[in-house]
């Protein structure tokens, strides 16, 4: 669906160019949910604004759908962290705005647009504004006008860091239905761990200045039912940490990207490699361990 | 209803200080309200047709100033190429007031509407043009990248982004440029031609009849309290989302 082919690329500022990817090669499978983690300045939001076909890359070639990206294309969609709502439209107006971009018939345009409100919960809040929207409402809309369009690619970047942490759960869960439902590809740049490992298939955990990915952390069981609460969740939270450890002391060490320490967790950082042993069928997975010690079990053996 | 009180209010304090003011000075120059009133009522005739024509005027001058000037504005705010081609031509000429043209649109435009109108338009298109062309560098990149995203062409970007999130800007921009725009109203009208409250007000001067003076300038306020509450109603209409 979506691949980065070895993609450099630098910004020209004022105060000198930043390079901002060093040769970032990912691959993203068609409806396949893919989470991009690391520290700030590592290019995430670069990388984000490349496969939307909003920046072209300096360097390297970013394929989407199987064609060489050259600028945005209907069937990806694109929520920023700021959303990017438009202060002066209705709630209905904002979801519509794709579609009428799109230059839709207007009954079809507004009957999609009253359905999808009504997925992510906002009918009654057609007619207001986003400034009379809470953080959770703003961010449900920004996903109601990419989800009212038909997308087989969604990308968000730091879709929840704007919404409280008791708000943050429902809203991932919402986020992890509408990929259930929908099947589209998805890749979401995230600071959290737990929202990497709840809602990627694959973490990529990205290393900073310049960005490339530095490990990327399968993970089986995600999607399956009560995941947050089970050992295997925490085993491969604490993988994801290690593998962030690690790309951040990369840099620290000076050893800049060329990778030649060891790991010493052992397990983290071999890429691909799985974190926990019984990567098999967690749906049967009837009760959450009782968690003390949520990794201990799992992590080594 | 409050609005009115309120201006019920400030006419009483107005008239209060006037009276008071007049009261301290005693000169033939300052009448008081009270020698004002009789005059505004018997002139009220005289004037109409004068302030009806220098309201046209305004109102002409300012729709075509900005009607010129939103799409530079917003043009040259958006793309840095024109930019660095229009905005050096911008700073010349935009602190030039443009009165000192009036000698030249005179000779060439003659007494009546027309280089009032232009020489009110230019003012208006300079302070809009700058004005909206700052507001639109400034629109939130997060709004502009998400509506590409979407598949946006250009003129989406500005129909439903760049215009909408200049309004607010715009409107300041007029209401500041109105009072420019009166005097400028008042001073053409007092050197040429024989129409208008400039007129109205130079004539009683010269005629010595200061009450009648004031009268003008009363109806002078009343046109500059039009605009005002014009621009009002047209923003709140415009920009109702920021009324939340």
């Amino acid at each position: 669906m979506l691949s980065f082919e070895d993609i450099k690329h630098t910004y020209h500022g004022s105060s000198g160019d930043v390079e901002a990817l060093a040769g970032l090669t990912l691959t993203v499978e068609a409806g396949e949910p893919l989470a991009l983690i690391g520290p700030s300045g590592c290019g995430k939001s670069t990388a984000l604004l490349l496969a939307a076909g909003l920046l072209v890359p300096t360097g390297g070639s970013v394929r989407v759908a199987g064609r060489p990206l050259a600028k945005p294309r209907f069937a990806t969609g694109l929520i920023l962290q700021d959303f990017g709502l438009l202060p002066w439209k209705t709630v209905f107006a904002n979801a519509e705005l794709g579609l009428r971009i799109r230059h839709l018939p207007r009954a079809d345009r507004e009957e999609r647009t009253r359905r999808t409100l009504e997925q992510v919960g906002l009918a009654d809040f057609a007619r207001n504004y986003p400034g009379e929207l809470s953080g959770g409402m703003r961010q449900r809309l920004a996903l109601a006008r990419v989800l009212a369009l038909e997308v087989d690619l969604l990308l968000m970047d730091e879709p929840l860091s704007a919404v409280d942490a008791l708000l943050r759960e429902g809203l991932q869960d919402l986020l992890l239905a509408l990929w259930r439902e929908r099947g589209y590809a998805q890749v979401l740049v995230t600071h959290s761990i737990e929202e990497a490992v709840f809602l990627g298939r694959h973490i990529a955990v990205m290393a900073p200045r310049p960005g490339l990915v530095a490990a990327l952390i399968d993970n089986p069981n995600m999607g399956v039912v009560d995941y947050r609460s089970t050992s295997e969740f925490f085993a491969t939270c604490r993988a994801v940490r290690e593998a962030l450890g690690e790309a951040e002391s990369r840099v620290d060490s000076g050893g800049a990207l060329q990778g030649g320490k060891p790991p010493q967790g052992g397990e983290a950082l071999g890429v691909q490699g799985k974190p926990h042993q019984d990567g098999g069928a967690l749906q049967a997975e009837e009760a959450p361990r009782s968690e003390d010690e949520p990794h201990a079990g799992t992590s080594h053996a | 209803m409050r609005k009115l009180l309120g201006y019920l209010a400030s006419i009483l304090v107005i008239l209060l200080f006037w009276q008071l003011a007049a009261l301290l000075i005693d000169s033939p120059a300052l009448p008081t309200p009270l020698a004002t009133f009789p005059m505004l009522v018997r002139y009220a005739s005289q004037l109409a047709p004068d302030f009806l024509i220098s309201l046209y005027r305004v109102l002409v001058a300012m729709a075509i100033g900005t009607v010129l000037a939103m799409p530079l504005g917003l043009a040259i705010g958006r793309s840095p190429r024109l930019d660095t081609l229009f905005a050096p031509l911008l700073y010349i000429l935009y602190p030039i007031p443009k009165i000192v043209l009036l000698p030249v649109l005179l000779v060439l435009l003659g007494l009546a509407d027309a280089p009032k109108i232009v020489l009110i338009a230019l003012t208006i298109f300079f302070q809009v043009s700058v004005t909206v062309r700052d507001a639109a560098k400034a629109v939130p990149e997060g709004a502009v990248l998400s509506i590409r995203s979407l598949g946006a062409s250009r003129l989406d970007v500005f129909t439903h982004v760049v215009v909408p999130a200049s309004l607010p800007e715009l409107f300041t921009a007029l209401r500041i440029s109105s009072g420019t725009a009166v005097a400028i109203l008042f001073f053409a009208e007092a050197i040429a031609g024989s129409t208008g409250l400039g007129y109205f007000i130079v004539d009683s001067w010269a005629m010595i009849n200061y009450p009648r003076m004031f009268a003008g300038i009363i109806a002078m306020a009343l046109l500059g309290v039009v605009l005002y509450e014009a621009f009002d109603v047209l923003e709140r209409r415009l920009t109702r989302w920021r009324m939340v």
